[in-house]
């Protein structure tokens, strides 16, 4: 359909060996280290001035002043705050985010073991947004001003203006409690054992070992939350592809497209809508970052064992460790995230120059 | 000659926020087989608004065809459903010339690609293959189809003079030229093999001495293919150079149309007299019209020319004038070179 091979690879290679493309992927790594730093220097820093001992925490409510101090010098709590700060830059060096006060596991551990979840219902959510919200902004965009268009707006307000923890709870009350198709929450109801782990995503896992009772089950577990965090992102992108569409709909070269009678279809979702996502492609880039990061409200009233539940129990615990390592991941998905939208960016658009 | 295309008094409106705009008021026009055709008019006279109509692109739904109709190879173009032209007729037995070779190729995709897409719906040898069942964005090429297509292109760049053809194949449209760009729609419009081309203003966002080249070009390969060719101008210097026949419209209605050295030998129509005196000239007298061009909202009864007119009479005011003149047609009671003022 495109250009065929040739065209494609030619075009992919211009954008890996385009000139200063070195330059700009240093440029992109020091920024991205110094990103990080920086998260980690505020993040370090607020949790510690709060007003809240962690040391007491974890001695518990019993233990004595000296016991309390005792476990403060243990901890390292009683050293200046900036060598506390250098000290963890040192281990963060080495990928080390430290131990959880409380339960002594390796943060880092603790959060791969989340991040499965926290992926399955990322992907879910995404194509769902990908896959509806772009058809319909362009849609929308091409019977501007129809019953159509008003019914997809109203749709797409109510989308934004809607607190997604209050539509969880909607539909748990309407699909789990009243009607009974689906479940409250979690990955698989208590009695079911996961699928033998090879990616982690149950969906997939159960589809490779071919156990589809199991994959049922998932998908059913995975349909609620999904649709939550889906609705909300599902209006942005829609908006953005619709003024994008909009933006291209008068532009000469469709009018010039047309005049040479070129199938509609052709015109539009090929010529047009790859315009209109040079925009789109960076909402999409940021509603995946908010997602990967934990979509931390409804993890937790979907009782969804991922990295934004995670991050909550750490918060009200008070685990500064946990809650550090949750930040600095959030920091790296959305540098990693930027770095990928620039380049479907640069895919999309290859007038770009960086 | 034998007529090609004939446009028989075309009446198409606007609807704007300010009210009707009657941009074309029962125009008539013929191209024969081979002939180049210089629709000739000042901005907003509704060149563009005619040329349009042709390909069956007016803007919906705020343009209106109120009657008329435009005769091309048995069809009523009017008539005929718009997914049956843009599939049978536009692009392929009608193809067009932008005016902006600059925003008129899609920046985000390769000439090459641009151009497979352009072959892969519209070459001869797609009329022969049929419709798919497929949406066209998911149909296939058939590879065979689309190597004999990629060698009719190279050799369409070749006769356009683009240098490096299998390089330019492989740019974008913003590392080529103005004048390359021009270059590449003209071949875009010569590949499909079509009976007719409609060339809106084609050269105006050029430079000058480029404009020149282009035109020579344009001219050599449509009288090398013996392609029809409807011209639509504001300059009379251009449908001069390479035009067989020039028709010109005032205020949405043709005044004149002739040969072109019958034309510029001797106008007959008070406007187009009137126009060509205005050109700049050697000796520094350059006369304008007085007056201005009438609003489209509220246009002169009749002659939409009269207000401006020196000869007008009342009769001017109150019907449009019939055509009269055999080869040399014009649209006027009082044409120029008429002993007597009054038509024959």
């Amino acid at each position: 359909m495109d250009n065929g091979k040739g065209g494609r690879l030619k075009q992919a290679s211009a954008l890996w060996h385009g000139p200063g493309l070195a330059t700009f992927a240093l440029r992109r790594l020091v920024w991205s280290v110094a990103t990080v730093a920086g998260v980690v220097a505020v993040t370090f820093l607020i949790s510690h001035v709060i007003p809240a001992d962690p040391a007491a925490l974890v001695a518990g409510e019993r233990a004595t002043r000296e016991q309390i101090e005792a476990l403060r010098h243990q901890l390292g709590f009683d050293r200046p705050l900036l060598t506390q700060l250098a000290d963890y830059y040192l281990r963060l060096a080495q990928g080390d985010l430290g131990k959880s006060l409380f339960t002594s596991r390796p943060i880092s551990a603790d959060l791969l073991s989340r991040l499965p979840a926290t992926i399955e219902l990322t992907l879910a959510a995404m194509i769902l947004t990908v896959g509806l919200g772009v058809p319909i902004g362009v849609l929308s965009a091409l019977r501007r001003n129809t019953w159509l268009d008003h019914l997809v707006r109203l749709v797409t307000v109510s989308g934004l203006a809607i607190a997604s923890f209050w539509l969880a709870i909607i539909l748990q009350l309407t699909f789990a409690m009243d009607l009974g198709w689906l479940p409250l929450g979690s990955r698989l109801p208590s009695g079911v054992a996961p699928p033998p782990t090879v990616t982690g995503l149950y969906l997939i896992d159960s589809l490779l070992t071919g156990d589809f009772a199991t994959f049922g089950t998932a998908a059913a577990h995975l349909a609620l939350p999904t649709v939550t965090l889906a609705f909300p992102a599902m209006a942005t992108i829609v908006r953005f592809t619709r003024a994008g569409m909009l933006d291209t709909l008068n532009k000469p070269f469709v009018q010039y497209e047309r005049a040479m009678g070129l199938p509609e279809s052709l015109v539009v979702w090929k010529y047009m809508l790859r315009n209109a996502l040079t925009s789109t492609v960076t909402q999409i880039g940021l509603v995946a970052g908010a997602l990967l990061g934990g979509a931390v409200v409804i993890e937790a009233v979907f009782d969804w064992p991922g990295l934004g539940y995670y991050a909550v129990n750490s918060i009200i615990m008070s685990d500064y460790n946990a809650v550090l390592g949750f930040t600095v991941w959030v920091a790296i998905i959305y540098i990693v995230i930027n770095i990928v939208v620039d380049v479907l960016h640069r895919l999309i658009d290859p007038r770009g120059t960086g | 000659m034998t007529e090609l295309l004939a446009v028989r008094d075309l009446i198409v409106n606007y609807h704007s926020e300010r009210g009707i705009v009657r941009a074309l008021d029962g125009v008539s026009l013929a191209i024969g087989k081979g002939e180049v055709v210089g629709l000739v008019g000042e901005s907003g006279c509704g060149k563009s608004t005619l040329a349009r109509a042709i390909l069956g692109v007016l803007p919906v739904p705020a343009s209106e065809v109120r009657a008329g109709a435009i005769a091309f190879g048995g069809d009523n173009l009017l008539t005929l459903a718009s997914a049956e032209i843009a599939r049978r007729i536009r692009g392929r037995r009608i193809t067009f010339i932008p005016q902006d070779p600059y925003g008129s190729l899609n920046p985000l995709f390769t000439i090459g690609q641009q151009m497979l897409d352009l072959m892969h719906w519209k070459s001869p040898r797609a009329a022969a293959a049929g419709r798919s069942a497929w949406p066209a964005v998911l149909s296939r090429y058939p590879s065979a189809r689309r190597a004999q297509d990629r060698a009719a292109i190279l050799d369409m760049l070749g006769a356009v003079q683009i240098p490096n053809p299998e390089q330019a194949l492989a740019k974008l449209p913003h590392e080529l030229s103005g004048g390359q760009r021009q270059r590449i729609v003209i071949a875009m419009a010569l590949l499909p093999q079509p009976e007719l081309i409609i060339a809106d203003e084609p050269t105006t966002a050029l430079d000058v001495t480029i404009q020149a080249q282009i035109l020579r070009l344009l001219h050599r390969e449509v009288k090398r293919r013996q392609v029809s060719m409807l011209f639509t101008t504001h300059d009379l210097g251009t449908a001069w150079e390479i035009c067989d026949r020039v028709v010109v419209m005032y205020a949405g209605q043709d005044v004149e149309a002739a040969p072109t050295p019958a034309f510029f030998a001797a106008p007959r129509h008070p406007y187009t007299s009137k126009l060509l005196e205005s050109l700049p000239r050697t000796d520094g007298v350059a006369q304008d019209i007085p007056g201005e061009i009438p609003s489209l909202i509220a246009p002169p009864q009749g002659c939409r020319f009269h207000p401006r007119c020196y000869f007008a009479t009342t009769e001017c005011t109150i019907t449009r004038p019939p055509v009269s003149g055999g080869a040399h047609v014009v649209r006027c009671y009082h044409p120029l070179g008429a002993s007597t003022g009054v038509a024959a």
